[in-house]
């Protein structure tokens, strides 16, 4: 790691990191609704309405299932926290949050499938239709857009030399000709389809639906309730901050902050809210104009996620 | 096609469209099956309790041109029972199960007399539609329970729904049995909403009972207003002056008019494009609006009345030529997304002979090769020389969708000729000033948005309704849901159903 850096610096980046996550992930969901609206000539809620909903959703009683077991409460727990551990050690305001060291992409990769799987398994829990039909088309679509996110991040570590995703970052940025190439382009193409599917945007997943027999990742809070909602939902806008971020600083690193200081920081901060904003708007432009794929026609799209993240591996493998 | 003829009854005129006779038990089944082998369809069984004996009156009808014929058959009241004519007409069957289930008429040889209109909470043995049955009876537990046919195999799993849903819908209870996400079958149970509207037409003013027609089902105000007030008509030997037959037609296609717009949207909308249900909502906005300054509501209820038809006002054509406009471009919209499309092709395919058994009418059977159209088939003014039915082959999603978009092209047009031709904005017959001193009846058939709805009254020599029959074309297009959901996979069910947009209220009276 670059010197410089001290303990609390990198502390206080980590700190920084989960604030943004949790503030910044309701705020960019009401952002790209209100987009949606407006486009669909509609004036919409105001952007900051998910912090409300949360707020509401948090103050409710607690009501769970009858015949829930202990994994039914411990899920939207374990989602929570495992974003949280993403939150904190990944690269996604400066190359050196604390741990940055294990912010490894399999760390990562895998840290957020736990998450996954931890609310199909509460989802199973309660023993519904709904909550075993959401788990399994959430499985099997996590089975296979994982992979694709592996081996769309390995195109990217290959030349890197490694899989530490602050190192990544950082010799990307000392070889600004690296992100201009064509296993960059097709990593990056997997890299978006799987951000799509795995925080079930259209054309995958309908977040906005009230059709349970269509729902994926809806059908697996549908028993979740109050507090246990908010924590779930609240987990799922983290998640696709930390996936937009890290889609950012991985293609366009340019703004992340490679030395300590306030400035650097707040350069940062202001460079990450800017592709925030810019990503977030480009995918609600887009699922204004897609419809939701047949659920079959899933995996064809996360196959061809796969193969172009595999192409991109072998011709960083073909074009040193 | 030459008049129906039968051996064993003699036909009389009744009514201004009808021939009517009576008909023995043993030669019932004979009867219908000549009737039905000539093309007709039996469109309405109606009972009736006299007091001293029970009738059933079995209406066939068949178009163009407009021919209608009322089989009636009095049943015993100590032991009342009819030979089902379920062999030979699936509707029959469950028209033969209504009145088992309200009138406690028992059909002879049907395969599944079980029940179908009274919910299993209603106790047994209690027929409310009989004489002194009463008021309704305290529930009971879920009394024999309901008979679902149990699928079982490896890896066969029951995902039940409803009746209570997510969305602001009506209820309804889907039963799924599937494996993976394949559908190998679905059983709908309906009929939560049982209200007694026909009950409560009973004893009332014919004019008293437009405000419970215009009531069955929200959406079909005028549909089922104008089958009723032609009902009364025909009881009444009335006849309707032409200028309101011309506004008549004009109330029809714009209540079509806005609940097409309404499906489109909402079909785009179940397979996530949201943008176009957005457009269609505003659209449908807008010609609610238009029908409030029409009729002075937004539903298109008071225009028509027994006699004629009353309005406020009409759109101008530039009016139309706008919703024409917006419209194309919803249409381009929807039409232009390959995934959408994607989406509707081969979904939920209903085939034209399993459409032609289940006896399915309006958009949906049109969409599966049925030219049947009651503005076509039983007409009640002069239609265009260009008028013919839309009618698609492939009975899938996107035939459901094409037929609603070029039935709202044809009502466009239908509006801008009716207009053309309307005169004043008031033209109502007089009723006959006293009562007839005898029962009468009549019979009203309307091409509804869904589909045909007919009424059959009856008015007693007081002048009072004495029996109203409704059949809203929901009822018989409920039973071709499951059937078209073969091959279909779970996700992919609110489409299906939402293609067909069946009534819960129309079909649960």
């Amino acid at each position: 790691m670059s010197t410089g850096w001290s303990i609390t610096s990198m502390s206080a980046i980590s700190l920084l990191q989960v604030v943004l996550v949790i503030v910044g992930g309701p705020l960019l969901l009401g952002f790209m609704r209100k987009v949606r609206c407006r486009m669909e000539g509609r004036v919409g809620p105001p952007v900051h309405q998910p912090l409300l909903d949360l707020r509401k959703m948090a103050g409710r009683e607690r009501t769970r299932p009858e015949h829930a077991s202990w994994v039914f409460p411990l899920a939207p727990v374990v989602l929570v926290a495992t974003t949280l551990v993403v939150a904190a050690v990944a690269p996604l305001l400066a190359t050196d949050p604390a741990f940055g060291w294990s912010a490894d992409l399999f760390a990562v990769v895998f840290l957020l499938l736990l998450g996954s799987v931890s609310l199909a398994l509460g989802a199973l829990d309660t023993g519904t239709a709904f909550g075993g039909m959401g788990a399994s088309r959430a499985m099997t679509i996590g089975a296979l857009a994982e992979p694709a996110l592996l081996v769309a991040i390995l195109a990217l570590s290959v030349p890197a030399h490694s899989s530490n995703l602050p190192t990544i970052i950082i010799r990307s940025l000392a070889h600004p000709a690296w992100l201009a190439t064509p296993e960059r382009v097709l990593a990056l193409v997997a890299f978006v389809i799987v951000i799509v599917a795995e925080s079930g945007r259209l054309p995958v997943d309908n977040p906005s639906t009230h059709l349970e027999l269509t729902m994926i990742h809806e059908a697996m809070m549908l028993e979740y309730a109050g507090p246990d909602l908010a924590l779930v939902k609240l987990a799922e806008s983290m998640r696709l901050v930390v996936l937009f971020t890290l889609l950012a600083d991985l293609f366009v690193p340019w703004g992340i902050a490679t030395s300590p200081g306030p400035w650097h920081l707040a350069v940062a901060l202001a460079s990450t809210a800017g592709k925030l904003v810019v990503l977030g708007a480009a995918l609600a432009v887009f699922e204004v104009t897609v419809a939701k794929l047949r659920l079959f026609r899933v995996p064809e799209l996360l196959a061809g996620a796969f193969v172009l993240a595999t192409l991109a591996v072998l011709s960083t493998l073909v074009v040193p | 096609m030459t008049a129906p003829s039968l051996a064993s009854v003699a036909l009389e005129p009744a009514g201004l469209h009808r021939r009517a006779g009576v008909i023995v038990a043993a030669d019932l089944v004979d009867a219908a099956s000549t009737l039905l082998s000539q093309g007709m369809r039996l469109a309405l069984v109606s009972a009736h309790d006299d007091g001293d004996r029970l009738r059933v009156v079995y209406l066939f009808t068949s178009g163009p041109p407009d021919t209608r014929v009322e089989l009636h058959l009095f049943v015993d009241p100590v032991r009342p029972t009819v030979p089902s004519l379920s062999g030979a007409s699936f509707p029959g069957g469950r028209f033969e199960r209504e009145l088992q289930d309200l009138f406690g008429i028992i059909p002879v040889g049907h395969p599944q007399p079980r029940r179908l209109v009274l919910h299993q909470h209603w106790p047994e043995g209690w027929h409310p539609m009989r004489r002194g049955s009463g008021n309704s009876p305290a529930m009971v537990p879920d009394a024999g329970a309901y008979p679902f046919v149990p699928v079982e195999g490896t890896g066969v799993y029951e995902i039940p729904v409803g009746p209570v849903h997510a969305g602001l819908i009506e209820p309804g209870h889907f039963r799924f049995w599937v494996v993976g996400e394949t559908i190998l079958r679905m059983k709908a149970r309906l009929w939560f909403v049982h209200k007694g509207v026909e009950r409560l037409f009973e004893g009332r003013e014919p004019q008293a009972g437009l405000e419970l027609a215009e009531r069955i089902s929200g959406d079909t105000a005028v549909g089922h207003a104008l089958a009723y007030c032609q009902a009364v008509e025909d009881a009444w030997r009335l006849e309707v002056p032409q200028e309101a037959l011309v506004l008549r037609g004009i109330l029809l296609e714009l209540e079509r008019l806005y609940n097409h717009v309404a499906d489109i949207g909402a079909l785009c909308n179940d397979v996530g494009f949201g943008i176009a249900n957005a457009w269609a909502l505003s659209l449908r906005e807008h010609l609610l609006q238009m029908n409030a300054r029409v009729t002075g509501h937004r539903l298109l209820r008071g225009g028509v009345v027994p006699g004629g038809a009353r309005v406020d006002s009409l759109p101008s054509d530039a009016e139309l030529a706008q919703v024409g406009e917006q419209f194309e471009e919803l249409i381009n919209l929807a039409t232009s997304s390959a995934l959408v499309m994607e989406r509707f092709i081969g979904t939920a395919v209903l085939d034209e002979a399993h459409a032609r058994d289940l006896g399915v009418v309006g958009i949906a059977g049109r969409a599966s090769g049925l030219a049947f159209d009651a503005r076509d088939a039983h007409p009640s003014m002069s239609m265009p020389s260009w008028f013919s039915p839309a009618v698609r082959e492939h009975g899938d999603v996107k035939a459901r969708f094409e037929v609603r978009v070029a039935e709202t092209e044809i009502s466009l047009s239908l509006l801008r000729d009716f207009i053309q031709r309307a005169g004043s904005l008031e033209a109502v017959s007089a009723p006959p000033p006293g009562p007839h001193g005898q029962s009468v009846s009549g019979v009203g058939i309307a091409e509804a948005w869904r589909g045909a709805a007919l009424h059959r009254v009856e008015i007693d020599d007081q002048g009072r309704l004495s029996r109203v029959k409704i059949v809203d074309p929901s009822f018989h297009n409920w039973p071709a849901l499951p059937v078209s959901l073969a091959d279909t996979i779970v996700p992919d069910f609110p489409l299906a159903n939402k293609s067909f947009n069946l009534s819960y209220a129309g079909n649960d009276l």
